[in-house]
């Protein structure tokens, strides 16, 4: 079984805004064009133009309905590890590959060493690994490691593949130990929370929630209403009175 | 297994600390070469940066620098790897062996695929140019197709626009020139409350997610109208999930709102409007509903200060708004705003009065008024720029009404969307919201006059062997006069565009082209030319149909249709019916101009366009589409191809014509860096090193207005003197908002008996009730024409922002996400007819019936249902398996939409279209849901035979794109 460090330097993580992500997948492709050629690379895809084309993807988006009615949302959820503070899916590594950075935080799987056993997948309550069959080992999110400190790209570019192409900007990368940071300023702000925060593993990723509503369910109709019967004769008399003044060109 | 903080727990396995944490390579060299280009997966065409190592595609990511996209990348424009690299793309020329649809072809080489295309053509061009109907589909280099289509001669040219928006765009361009997508955008920056009118999910892509990031930023409220609430719907702040093809009358009661509660700009009216212009007040006379001009023909109105009469245009006058006249001939007139108050505060248009209709409550509709008009009216929005009007006079400030809108085809696929788009318009200007701050804000080269001053081109006088038309196609009627018809009233254009079946269809109507043709109505073919079209599948409505058009033969055995050529990157269902298949390049490997001749990429802030060029060489015996029109031209001896001697104008290809290609003098496809040392914008001799200066700055161009210039620019003398400068308007003077279109009218008067050109007595009816001056809501064509109650569902497709038209199913990552489509309905509804999730269901309409499986959800109108259009593939189309989910699971809708409206008196039938546009009405669609049969197969229907790959390219089984890429993992570890 692996040991986590006890702690780490940064607390490195994302933080998704699920008011404004639309669900358009960037993430999720921007992630695989990346990986497929990074650290994890390749990311193999299986019969890819036959009847049931399958692949691994570090990061997934699904959409689904809370909720019924009126009051129902469409939410868009993007789904990646989350970079535990105490994840389980390294202490159940028998190898050692996967391990919890102590500089950074970041989880990640050593390739040389992992033997594609699986535990860490089952040990995982968020789904967030993918085992890659063909290659025979696990892969995950790397939070970008090979981009992030990555010096032939321009210090702009130096987050996570999925923050640097996200077109609404719902995703935000930073260090969550720093009360400081953007990031965690975003936490605060907008009420940012843990996905299942009773199993214990205390996710550095944060979700902001949606905002509430503002439509009939929250807002009365203020403007007066006219009875349908009325003719529209006072109407139109109030209006041409409205309009009948000197009005310049 | 769990272990809980703290844990400094030695573990017997392995000791996880700095020291023995394995090394991890952080900073490998990503690419050797990084080339930027510009985008073509949607028509955003967004600047991209492409990262090459060892020659083959690293990734692709968006360009910070670029205007569009501004460094973001979409879902699909990722994934471009994968469809640069997919084994559907076609290798070699090909030569049809087999029947048609069989898919039997033979490679060709060049050579002999460019003369028997010259061949064909040559033969048609020398007896009756009108012989070949040349339509191109998703085609962003229309300046270069229609002037190919105007130098051969032949009257039959459009591309897609006529099944995808055109609504959209002529409804705007005849109310204020201009519309929303390249035409104009919402002020993302300043605005403060946003409507969203049927958008489907990548109309735009990237310009519209980077937006609705900064409105949610900023707080600014975000309404939706749409019956489906996915993507960019599902996240705004209210959702009205209205009855598809409805629109209208919920913007019409919302216009009878801001009427009833005297909350509309006068000011604005009077200055930009022709709501004050006086109209002739005289049934049955030939001018009846015309404007009242005077001497000069300059449109009148009462002044209100002398009370006399008043050229319009005058600034020195108080125009009236209300009230009635009389002219000097002693006859009445009343302001069009008058009428326009008439129509509007008519209690059909009352919010209680279209609730049912639209099922947006009429509390709701009233909140939403006075939501608008209190951000329009007490929200306002002023920015201190000096800026000087048309007739000279100097203003110290903008003042901004922030509310902006933006809508696309979910208000423009509809028979009724041509008013419908004119009325949202005619919202907008009554909230004084045009090209102000916060409001929506023009793109150059628009505005442009209301309507644009060219005219279509076409009439049978300009048809004539070996000689090029003497204009573009594609124009605006001002009236009869310029419809492109025959003295018997017949038209001249195969799709029957420009003729009273689709007075002003701006776009042609593709969609009508092969039935058509198939028909011989109006007339037959001999070659059929498409370009990156897909009509023989997602791209025409009732496929079966198409496909028999497009394989019927005469008694003789002979086709019908005699010649088709295709051209196509891909091998898309289309290929398998074409004689002659010309292989284009994929997007990365092309020369292609994004230019302000044609739908360019321009930003409110200012004019831009930009470039593709090749940032990798074809691996296939292939050429860019526009090479080898360029190519054809010559071998042709069009005019414009060639020189005088008869040589090739442009030896070099698109890049040569790029270049060198003047439309008028010093005026080309591109703008920037013009003149010999690229010193100017916009006007200037050729500039060799034209395509290296844009090369070098990120493949775009942006000249960017002064601030002086950047708003109000319809009325804005520095605008308007910049924009005549360099050929945008044809002079400075205001661009008018034609609320009460006379246009319209001209055509109602033909329809009554007026004037040289009136319309065949089998048309009057119709002439008569749509062309209204006015834009008034009618009910859409096939819930009227059908039986309603037998048909009770709308039936409405969209795409999903992932994937774009047919291109995605061959992309390996992008049909892992969608790899086939569901039927969406309402929870509700599903309970109702005992419908549960995932249960097979056949969707039947008037003309046919689909097999399809079914989702539930909670945001989707009721009486809606609806599917992700093109992911249903035709099996063997594509580089695609035989039993892929596209073929056996993926449906079109586009089964169940007819070509044609029922016949009517004397059997004729009109397309099922916009009667005003031609705009192919497939949002009209009705249809019915019954549960299949538990022992019906598990599968979709119809399904046609499998088509045999022309591409001879065996698709991998296993795709490990990638792995050569990854130096530092140990080798041998694969299995």
């Amino acid at each position: 079984m692996t040991a986590l460090p006890s702690s780490t330097g940064q607390k490195l993580g994302l933080v998704i805004d699920l008011d404004t992500c639309v669900g358009c997948q960037a993430c999720a492709t921007s992630c695989k064009e990346w990986n497929t050629g990074g650290y994890s690379a390749p990311l193999t895809d299986t019969d890819p133009y036959g009847a049931d084309p399958d692949g691994a993807w570090l990061n997934r988006v699904h959409s689904y309905d809370v909720g019924e009615g009126a009051t129902s949302r469409t939410v868009h959820f993007p789904r990646s590890c989350l970079h535990c503070e105490t994840p389980a899916c390294v202490t159940v590594c028998p190898t050692g590959a996967s391990y919890k950075r102590a500089s950074d935080g970041i989880v990640l799987v050593n390739p040389d060493t992992c033997i594609g056993c699986k535990l860490c997948s089952w040990a995982c309550p968020y789904g967030a690994r993918e085992y890659d069959y063909t290659d025979g080992i696990m892969k995950k999110c790397t939070l970008c490691v090979d981009r992030i400190y990555n010096e032939h790209l321009p210090p702009e570019d130096r987050v996570p593949a999925c923050v640097r192409a996200c077109p609404t900007g719902a995703r935000h990368f930073g260090d969550l130990g720093d009360e400081d940071s953007d990031v965690s300023r975003l936490v605060r702000e907008r009420g940012g929370y843990d996905l299942l925060p009773e199993m214990g593993y205390k996710p550095v990723n944060k979700y902001l929630p949606p905002r509430p509503r503002r439509d009939a369910t929250t807002t009365a109709c203020s403007a007066p209403g006219e009875a349908v019967a009325a003719s529209n004769g006072s109407a139109i008399e109030k209006l041409f009175a409205f309009a009948d003044k000197i009005l310049s060109r | 297994m769990q272990e809980k903080a703290g844990y400094a727990t030695p573990s017997p396995g392995v000791q996880s600390d700095l020291s023995s944490e394995p090394h991890v390579a952080t900073s490998v060299p990503p690419a050797d070469e990084i080339k930027t280009t510009t985008c073509y997966m949607c028509a955003c065409r967004c600047g991209i940066q492409v990262h090459l190592k060892d020659g083959k595609i690293r990734y692709i990511d968006g360009n910070r620098k670029h205007p569009v996209n501004r460094g973001v990348i979409c879902g699909k424009g990722s994934a471009g790897i994968m469809q640069h690299y997919a084994p559907s793309r076609l290798r070699a020329p090909l030569k049809r062996v087999g029947p048609r649809g069989s898919g039997e072809f033979v490679e060709i080489s060049w050579d002999e695929a460019l003369s028997t295309a010259t061949g064909w053509l040559a033969e048609v061009r020398s007896k009756d140019p009108s012989k070949l109907a040349f339509f191109s589909g998703r085609d962003q280099s229309q300046s270069l197709t229609g002037w190919w289509a105007m130098q051969f001669g032949t009257p039959n040219f459009a591309a897609h626009g006529g099944f995808c928006s055109v609504n959209m765009a002529a409804g705007g361009l005849y109310t204020f020139g201009g519309s929303f997508w390249e035409f104009g955008e919402p002020d993302w920056d300043l605005t403060k409350y946003f409507l969203l009118f049927g958008v489907a999910e990548d109309h735009g892509s990237n310009p519209i997610k980077i937006a609705l990031g900064k409105l949610k930023k900023r707080g600014a409220k975000i309404v939706s109208i749409n019956p489906v609430r996915t993507g960019y719907n599902a996240i705004a702040d209210e959702w009205l999930g209205i009855k598809p093809g409805t629109d209208g009358l919920l913007i019409g009661a919302l216009i009878h709102e801001l009427f009833r509660t005297k909350q509309i700009d006068l000011d604005y009216l009077v200055r930009y409007t022709n709501a004050p212009w006086l109209v002739i007040q005289d049934p049955g006379a030939k001018d009846d509903g015309l404007f009242a001009r005077d001497a000069d023909g300059k449109p009148l109105c009462w002044d209100a200060n002398t009370k006399t009469l008043a050229a319009a245009s005058r600034v020195d006058i108080a125009p009236s708004l209300v009230g009635e006249f009389t002219l000097p001939d002693g006859r009445k007139a009343v302001p069009a705003f008058r009428l326009m108050a008439e129509r509007y505060l008519d209690m059909s248009y009352a919010p209680e009065s279209v609730a049912p209709e639209t099922g947006i409550t009429a509390d709701t509709i009233r909140r939403i008024a006075a939501e608008i008009a209190d951000v329009a009216f007490k929200q306002t929005v002023t920015l201190p720029i000096k800026w000087t009007d048309w007739a000279g006079r100097t203003h110290s400030e903008v003042i901004g009404r922030p509310v902006a809108m933006h809508a696309m085809r979910g208000i423009s696929a509809h028979s009724n969307g041509f008013h419908t788009c004119r009325l949202l318009h005619i919202l907008q200007i009554l909230l004084g919201t045009i090209d102000v701050p916060g409001g929506f804000r023009y793109k150059a080269p628009f505005p442009k006059s209301a309507p644009p001053a060219n005219k279509p081109v076409g009439k049978p006088d300009q048809i004539k062997p070996n000689t090029a038309l003497p204009g573009m196609h594609l124009g605006f009627p001002g009236g009869p006069e310029d419809l492109l018809i025959h003295p018997d009233g017949t038209p001249t254009r195969i799709d029957k565009a420009y003729s009273w079946d689709a007075p002003i269809a701006a776009h042609g109507l593709m969609h009508m082209a092969i039935n058509n043709a198939g028909l011989g109505d109006p007339y037959s073919i001999d070659v059929l030319f498409l370009y990156m079209a897909n009509m023989a599948w997602n791209s025409s409505m009732n496929i079966g149909a198409t496909l028999k058009h497009l394989t019927a033969t005469n008694a003789d055995g002979s086709y019908r249709i005699p010649r088709i050529i295709y051209s196509d990157a891909y091998s898309s269902e289309m290929v398998a019916y074409a004689d002659l298949i010309l292989p284009d390049t994929t997007y990365l490997e092309r020369y292609d101009c994004i230019s302000l001749l044609d739908r360019p990429i321009s930003e409110p802030d200012g004019p831009a366009d930009a470039i593709r060029h090749p940032v990798v060489k074809p691996d296939r015996d292939v050429r860019a589409f526009q090479d080898v029109l360029i190519d054809l031209g010559a071998r042709l001896k069009l005019p414009g191809f060639t020189n005088g001697d008869g040589t090739a104008r442009y030896p070099g290809g698109y890049a040569d014509y790029i270049v060198n290609h003047e439309r008028s003098p010093g005026v080309g496809p591109l703008a920037g860096w013009r003149g010999e040392q690229g010193e100017s914008f916009g006007v200037g001799k050729p500039n060799p090193q034209q395509l290296e200066r844009y090369i070098a700055n990120g493949s775009f161009h942006l000249h960017r207005l002064p601030r002086e210039a950047q708003y109000l620019k319809h009325a804005n003398k520095a605008y308007l003197e910049f924009a005549k400068s360099v050929g945008f308007v044809g002079n400075t003077e205001p661009i008018i908002f034609q609320l009460y279109s006379e246009a319209m009218q001209k055509f109602r008067l033909a329809a009554r008996g007026h004037g040289p050109v009136q319309p065949p007595a089998s048309h009057k009816q119709r002439i008569e009730r749509f062309f209204d001056p006015l834009p008034f809501w009618y009910a859409p064509f096939e819930g009227s024409l059908i039986d309603e109650t037998a048909f009770p569902m709308h039936a409405i497709t969209q795409r999903p922002m992932a994937m774009y038209h047919s291109w995605g199913s061959q992309n390996a990552w992008l049909r892992q996400i969608h790899a086939a489509n569901h039927l969406y309905m309402a929870r509700s509804r599903g309970a109702q007819l005992g419908i549960a999730d995932n249960d097979w269901v056949w969707i039947s309409s008037a003309i046919g019936r689909v097999k399809a499986q079914v989702r539930l959800m909670e945001g989707v109108n009721a009486d809606t249902i609806w599917t992700w259009n093109a992911i249903g593939k035709r099996s063997g189309a594509w580089g695609l398996d035989k039993d892929a989910p596209e073929a056996k699971k993926g449906f079109l809708l586009n089964h169940l939409i007819s070509e044609l409206l029922p016949p009517r008196d004397g059997g004729y039938r009109y397309s099922n279209s916009d009667p005003v546009t031609g705009q192919a009405a497939w949002y009209d669609l009705r249809v019915k849901i019954e549960r299949a049969a538990p022992d019906e197969a598990q599968e979709t229907w119809p399904l046609f035979e499998p088509l045999t790959s022309p591409t001879k390219t065996i698709a991998p089984a296993l795709l490990d794109f990638g792995r050569a890429f990854n130096t530092e993992r140990k080798p041998g570890r694969s299995v």
